[in-house]
């Protein structure tokens, strides 16, 4: 017998914090297995946001730099400059990427910076104790927004993947989700495409993963996938919303 | 013929396995583990034919298969 599935070479062998059925446990091995396919291990740094994304150091057998609250686009930057022959990539959650962060992220994405960018909506604050995101749904009760959200007080949600592929810069922008096996085989190839990109030195990439937070949710993990399936994917549409071909940036 | 090994140490019991497996092997533990989670088991493994999907599917990258 042949072994056909083990845990990537670029995760630890530790066990994870997060709650049971958080999918960030599943966006931190395709992202482990997207750096053990292009064996990417020895030149990769992360760059961690805040909220439950923030232990990515713990996780991850690969060099990782901490950034303030929003900042990861930033500090990978910086690191992206000063090392060009790293592949550099932050890993964001929707707090930190939407709220904190946007004018890094947009920034970054505009200045087509040859970095990738993970960000995973659950479109709550997690780590914090489940407040109200930018990307909370209308109607979806959080502990700062306990009757639903409400756009005549609120907003309504961004569509990040949308916006970050309307600027120029961008070379490589798609939305994804991990709710059934479809979605995660189609995510996984997603997060590679991202990778490739940047080793191709085709510009900035940017993948959005919708997420389940059950928790602050207040569902079980199996009614949270449904969740993500009725109420997550009509209003954040899957697909790849740009890449570009050739070799016609930077 | 496949075979999986669930580290039930790592288990969190969030049931994503069972509720994918073709086969419908998998199925909660009596036993609590070290977390307090009931872990996940197989029934029986002469009908797993190592497909591989609750392993994809685990969040805590509990599983390893062999086929």
């Amino acid at each position: 017998m042949k072994q056909v599935f083990k845990r990537p070479r670029s995760l630890k062998d530790v066990s994870f914090h997060f709650c049971p059925g958080c999918h960030h446990g599943t966006i931190h091995r395709l992202v482990a297995e997207a750096i053990d396919y292009y064996d990417l291990r020895e030149r990769t740094i992360g760059v961690a946001g805040v909220g439950c994304s923030v232990f990515v150091y713990e996780y991850f057998d690969i060099d990782v730099a901490e950034a303030p609250h929003g900042r990861a686009p930033a500090v990978a930057t910086g690191l992206k400059r000063a090392l060009p022959d790293r592949i550099v990539f932050t890993y964001q959650g929707d707090g930190d990427l939407a709220s904190i962060g946007m004018s890094e992220i947009v920034h970054t994405a505009n200045r087509g910076e040859n970095l990738t960018v993970i960000f995973v909506n659950n479109t709550v604050y997690g780590m914090t104790g489940g407040q109200m995101a930018p990307t909370t749904l209308l109607g979806q009760p959080t502990t700062t927004s306990p009757y639903g959200r409400d756009f005549l007080q609120n907003g309504y949600p961004i569509r990040m993947a949308e916006m970050i592929a309307t600027l120029e810069g961008t070379s490589f922008c798609a939305r994804v989700a991990l709710n059934t096996p479809a979605n995660l085989m189609k995510a996984k190839k997603t997060v590679r495409r991202a990778f490739e990109m940047q080793m191709n030195n085709m510009g900035f990439s940017f993948v959005e993963l919708l997420a389940s937070c059950p928790t602050n949710w207040g569902m079980n993990p199996l009614k949270a996938n449904e969740r993500v399936e009725k109420e997550l994917i009509p209003y954040f549409p899957l697909g790849t919303f740009k890449e570009r071909k050739g070799t016609d940036h930077q | 013929m496949g075979k999986i090994i669930i580290n039930r140490e790592r288990c969190k019991a969030c049931a994503f396995c069972a509720s994918v497996c073709p086969k419908k092997l998998i199925f909660f533990s009596q036993e609590v583990n070290s977390q307090g989670f009931y872990p996940v088991e197989i029934r029986t493994e002469d009908e797993c034919t190592g497909c591989a999907l609750c392993a994809e599917t685990c969040p805590d990258v509990a599983i390893e298969v062999w086929r």
